[in-house]
């Protein structure tokens, strides 16, 4: 998943160590064994989800709904257990 | 602001850092970046924020942001402050077409309580425009879970064991925040993630203020504290509600510590039926198993409650 083949060697990179990729090139959506599945018939559009993702992996869509970005999800579940309608069930990957 | 209008803030920390699942620390920052209100340089102090954000080739921060030591990130954030003012005043330099920047450094509790505190004391008598943000994990979980001056007492760590010699760690924790309201700087405040609406407008208070701010944020650690992923938020409101981290603010007005207490920790205050036990935030955690399991130390809990209990006294003789 690390994409390896255009970087450069130790001699051509500026002097200090400086990162010079976005992690969003890194997906660690792979890490998890679950992943959340929301019942938008029952979500209030709360934002709390947003907030408590500690990746930043739930975005709120322009019509107010949460999206949840798989690429990134860890599946700690955090959305889940906070959610004030219990709207997200945790899934397993498949 | 509202929370529907935050969530339309980008995130300044981007996906793909490479923190535990259910971290408190990704929560935290995410939020504390929420409240960046224009050009901002961000340092931090070694330790999991650090290391796992910043993996080579890769960054997670999308705004400038430099690496220190362990025990500089104050002394990082004062240069910084320091670089600024001397090119707005001389007129060149990089960072001279700015109006105003915006310091923030992050630490952990080892990089805060133990390490990097004569850095920041310095750094807040030296009186330089930044906010320390201290995210308080309660050891050294970057290296692998040893106690440091924020593990509280009884808590299980690497370096402090429970066995049949010690049950856990045997001190207190340090009140920093007592230590940095000392300095009489102008704004100290305790988050929490839990919160994030008290937390938002903590931090855009403590970039307003003129001076240095300090922000204590209680972190909980799925890792070192052992407890399941999904309920970082969950421990977070806890400790709050059991009064083990009551919120509050801190203003210098007039040469006198101000505080007072936020909405969570007020309405406990104003209702004293609604603080819960600290048994129920123990036993939910495994670095104080040896409390439960296998015979229940009911003196060791009991020792923990009132030290909770006068700590909340002492805060509240001085917030009412």
């Amino acid at each position: 998943m690390t994409g390896q083949k255009s970087a450069p060697g130790w001699r051509e990179l500026p002097h200090g160590a400086v990162p010079y990729k976005s992690s969003r090139e890194y997906k660690t959506g792979d890490w998890g064994v679950l992943k959340p599945k929301i019942d938008f018939g029952r979500c209030t559009k709360c934002t709390l989800c947003h907030f408590y993702c500690p990746e930043g992996a739930i975005r709120m869509r322009g019509d107010g709904y949460p999206e949840v970005d798989y690429d990134f999800c860890k599946g700690c579940g955090i959305c889940a257990a906070e959610c004030p309608v219990k709207c997200i069930e945790m899934v397993r990957r498949g | 602001m509202s929370l529907r209008e935050m969530a339309k803030q980008p995130d300044l920390l981007a996906p793909g850092h490479r923190l535990c699942a259910g971290c408190g620390e990704a929560v935290t920052a995410r939020l504390v970046l929420k409240a960046v209100r224009g050009p901002t340089i961000v340092t931090a102090a070694t330790g999991c924020l650090e290391v796992a954000t910043t993996i080579f080739p890769y960054t997670a921060w999308d705004l400038p942001w430099i690496h220190t030591a362990f025990e500089n990130a104050a002394a990082n954030a004062s240069g910084i402050e320091a670089a600024f003012r001397a090119m707005k005043r001389k007129g060149r330099g990089p960072l001279a077409k700015y109006e105003h920047i915006d310091v923030i450094a992050f630490a952990g509790d080892g990089g805060t309580y133990d390490i990097g505190l004569q850095a920041l004391s310095g750094a807040l008598e030296r009186g330089h425009d930044f906010v320390y943000v201290l995210l308080d994990n309660e050891a050294y979980m970057n290296t692998g879970i040893q106690r440091s001056g924020g593990t509280p007492r009884c808590a299980a760590t690497t370096t402090s064991p429970a066995g049949r010699v010690i049950p856990g760690k045997r001190e207190w924790k340090k009140p920093i925040d007592e230590i940095v309201v000392a300095h009489e700087i102008p704004y100290v405040a305790t988050v929490s993630a839990s919160y994030p609406t008290d937390l938002i407008r903590k931090m855009r208070c403590a970039l307003e203020a003129e001076g240095p701010a300090f922000i204590h944020a209680f972190v909980p650690c799925p890792r070192g504290w052992r407890f399941p992923s999904e309920q970082t938020i969950a421990l977070g409101r806890l400790a709050v509600q059991t009064c083990l981290f009551p919120l509050w603010e801190c203003r210098l007005e007039e040469g006198r510590p101000r505080y007072t207490l936020s909405s969570p920790s007020l309405s406990i205050a104003k209702n004293p039926e609604r603080k819960r036990p600290i048994e129920e935030y123990l036993e939910k955690q495994g670095r104080f198993r040896h409390l439960f399991r296998p015979e229940r130390r009911d003196d060791l809990i009991k020792e923990i409650q009132e030290w909770v209990d006068l700590k909340w006294e002492r805060l509240l003789e001085k917030a009412l």
